[in-house]
């Protein structure tokens, strides 16, 4: 059973990066798993053999911390660069769609801005747990909360990020295949947490523009 | 030696002075709450492998949460938060730190008690004051706490979502807290003051070095957790906004706080917690040291290494708190920095588990009930530090952090390695503390019967996080995302019905060798540490005359001598 499959510009970065990581821990797993199995089998004491009078061996044991420790660095230098890809603040551009995410106890409130691209004014077009994005444009998601901690889980995005009351939260990412997918509330937010579901839909650009029309009609 | 004078039944035994008492104590105590932990654990299952299945019995235990025998969610919900809380706060901590803690110091530094027995007394009877006071909450309007036992406000913060359970949660933990703290204090001033004569830091044993990094560990963190509690019952009962920030808007109503912020609780929380789980993992490493060695007959490999591995991880394990708060809304840049120290932390760890291979190379290996479970441990705890390497990595966390995949992390790390580690150290000074021995074919039936339904119950966990599957909701069928994952749920389930059945034969074999077990002798396992030179169980004072050390505390099979082991103070 594996990851989903990624349906935004940052799935395929954090994609990599955790195969990295699953193939540098499956070396260790077997490396260490396969020595102490190896070890317990050849130097179980049968014959009453006598064990070695060593107390250790500098050389050894240099290697086994720095080896780890160049390893381990590299990993972090890789992480960093796809973690400021993804997290740094991006500056706005025309071509951008900003949606605004509103957590509360138990459902996600969406709104866009309308057609003058600003918030809180009368053409602001809402839903309840539908999040619509087309494909292949950027988006900027500000998540906030009404009441307690949730958290904004989308999948197949590989996003996830915390709606902080009193803390606005905001993240980025690109579409990149059309479908439907499961938002998940991912913190812990009371009785009704485990049914704190949304729906993602990412389309072609013409259907989204149509979308937003029909729900604004439809308010 | 001073003299010590005969007590009466409720003096040597309950209100007991005596390290030792207060170790089995502890070790009593913390045995029973881990099988009610595990007992809640159990209905946790029952629950995701047949969610919303009757289990009519349940309703004479449970009225409110279990009506009809099914589950609602605040039951759930309620399920986990005391599972996490009890196992932590009530069995790993105390049976590691507090009963081993407690037992093994003064043993093993060769002193005749702990620097303030008294206190250590009252660090035992605040512990079940503590476990009572969080347990009551099940008997509160509302049930017990149930926001996790990482309770985030505002969640736990406000009347409006969380009952007085919370409340007796909080005021619960703060009294463990100063169970903890006076613990510690003993720990810490023991092991300075109180050594035999020629016990060196260099001589002591690593379960020393391990217990004492541990109560330092505790000694810092502790209070900070104290603090946090007491601002969130402050929130809670007196209206104050520390954690609360103006705007929430709960059932429809403006709530009057202000200027509070939420994520200022997880970094006070984190920054006990994440020692904690160093608190409840560097005592298990320690008795896997002093473990190998005794089996493989073998000096340690590397005695540096691993001592001041194991304060690195504790020094370094300050700094890591805010790597369970990379998606929080915390800022991108802190993020960086705690993963930096947490790939730091893997270092000093992986040289543990690679000097713990040295020791059995070239060994000659005897593969007793604590042997197998200190192997288990290792084996275990691989697992949960290489998956902890996942959640390190910031982008690879964003998609895994609260998912189930931490869940079996924490599992790996907790039950796979402080449990595995707990079960080496009691079957390994059992014949020390009573005087006999435990049943070594029961015992090894029982690790791997625990071995392998742990595995069955904890491994699949990895799948269900790379699904993506949350952790804590109680009925994942409400994503149809996470219906395919039924069946896996159930086996796990199952499995764990098993694993928890298991642990009967453990219970079995300990209180049956209590009574009928063979009689140990001084030193049942040819092992080299100063505990093992006084009658099982020793006497109050412990040692007939102060030992005097004479070398390090792993020497085994040194060339041209008749036995395989020598004792600390056994002249060449």
């Amino acid at each position: 059973m594996l990851l989903p499959e990624g349906a935004s510009t940052i799935a395929p970065e954090v994609d990599r990066l955790f195969w990295i990581i699953l193939w540098i821990t499956g070396f260790f797993f077997f490396l260490v798993q396969g020595c102490l199995l190896l070890f317990v089998l050849k130097y179980h004491s049968r014959g009453g053999q006598k064990a070695a009078y060593v107390h250790g061996n500098a050389m050894v044991e240099v290697v086994w911390t720095v080896v780890p420790a160049v390893i381990l660095l590299l990993l972090t230098v890789a992480s960093q660069k796809v973690w400021a890809q993804i997290r740094s603040p991006r500056p706005i551009t025309p071509g951008m769609i900003q949606v605004e995410v509103l957590a509360e106890q138990f459902a996600w409130n969406v709104r866009y801005p309308g057609p003058d691209g600003q918030f809180d004014t009368s053409d602001d077009i809402t839903t309840i747990n539908q999040l619509h994005l087309p494909v292949g444009r950027p988006a900027l998601v500000r998540i906030r909360s009404k009441d307690v901690i949730h958290s904004f889980f989308v999948p197949q995005f590989r996003i996830k990020q915390d709606a902080v009351p009193g803390l606005p939260t905001q993240v980025w990412l690109e579409p990149t295949k059309a479908g439907e997918y499961e938002l998940r509330c991912a913190e812990l937010c009371g009785l009704g947490h485990y049914r704190m579901r949304g729906y993602v839909t990412t389309e072609p650009e013409e259907q989204f523009q149509k979308w937003l029309t029909e729900t604004k009609a439809n308010e | 030696m001073s003299e010590h004078k005969r007590l009466g039944f409720v003096r040597k035994y309950i209100f007991s002075t005596d390290h030792k008492i207060i170790g089995i104590q502890f070790l009593f105590s913390s045995l029973i709450f881990m099988a009610f932990g595990g007992l809640l654990a159990m209905l946790m299952r029952w629950q995701l492998g047949w969610p919303g299945a009757a289990l009519p019995w349940m309703e004479k235990v449970a009225p409110a949460g279990m009506p009809g025998g099914v589950m609602v969610p605040e039951y759930y919900n309620m399920l986990f938060t005391m599972h996490g809380s009890v196992m932590i706060f009530f069995g790993v901590i105390p049976i590691l730190a507090g009963a081993f803690g407690n037992y093994l110091i003064p043993l093993k530094v060769g002193a005749p008690d702990m620097a303030f027995p008294r206190l250590n007394m009252l660090s035992y009877w605040l512990f079940p004051i503590a476990a009572a006071t969080v347990l009551a909450g099940f008997f509160v309007e509302g049930g017990a706490a149930a926001s996790g036992w990482t309770a985030y406000p505002p969640l736990s913060g406000l009347k409006e979502t969380m009952g007085p359970g919370q409340t007796l949660w909080a005021a619960g933990v703060v009294v463990l807290g100063f169970s903890s703290i006076l613990g510690a204090v003993n720990y810490v001033a023991t092991v300075i003051n109180h050594r035999a004569p020629g016990m060196s830091f260099h001589r002591l044993p690593i379960s020393i070095w391990a217990l004492f990094t541990t109560a330092v560990l505790t000694l810092l963190a502790t209070p900070v957790l104290a603090a946090a509690m007491i601002l969130l019952l402050l929130d809670r009962s007196l209206g104050t906004s520390f954690f609360l920030p103006a705007g929430m808007i709960v059932d429809g109503n403006l709530l009057p706080h202000a200027g509070g912020q939420a994520i200022l609780w997880q970094h006070l929380f984190w920054f006990y917690s994440h020692p904690a789980v160093y608190i409840m993992i560097l005592p298990a490493m320690g008795f896997v040291s002093d473990i190998l060695p005794t089996f493989s007959r073998k000096p340690i490999f590397g005695y540096h290494a691993i001592a001041y591995s194991a304060v690195a991880i504790g020094a370094v394990g300050f700094l890591v708190w805010a790597h369970h708060m990379f998606q929080s809304g915390m800022n991108p840049t802190l993020g960086t920095t705690f993963m930096i120290s947490t790939m730091v932390v893997a270092v000093p760890t992986g040289v543990k588990v690679f000097s713990w291979l040295g020791t059995l190379w070239r060994g000659s290996i005897r593969l007793t009930t604590p042997m197998l479970h200190a192997l288990g441990f290792i084996s275990m705890f691989i697992i949960g530090g290489l998956t902890g390497i996942f959640l390190a990595s910031t982008p690879v966390d964003m998609y895994f952090h609260d998912t189930y995949f931490v869940v079996g992390h924490i599992h790996y790390v907790l039950f796979g390695g402080s449990l595995f580690g707990a079960f080496a150290g009691i079957t390994f000074w059992f014949p020390k503390m009573f005087g006999r021995r435990m049943n070594e074919p029961w015992g090894k039936i029982h690790f791997w019967l625990t071995f392998l339904f742990f595995n069955c119950v904890m491994f699949p966990m990895f799948s269900l996080g790379l699904g993506g599957m949350p952790r804590r909701i109680y009925d994942y069928t409400q994503y149809p995302g996470l219906v395919h994952f039924a069946g896996l749920n159930r086996m796990m389930s199952m499995a764990a019905f098993c694993l928890m059945a298991s642990q009967l034969l453990f219970a079995f074999n300990f209180l049956y060798s209590l009574f009928r077990g063979k009689k140990a002798g001084e030193n049942p396992w040819e092992a080299t540490t100063l505990e093992w030179e006084t009658p099982s169980p020793p006497p109050h004072g412990n040692f007939a005359k102060t030992p005097v050390v004479l070398r390090g505390p792993y020497e085994f099979s040194v060339p041209g001598r008749e036995r395989d082991w020598q004792l600390q103070t056994e002249e060449d």
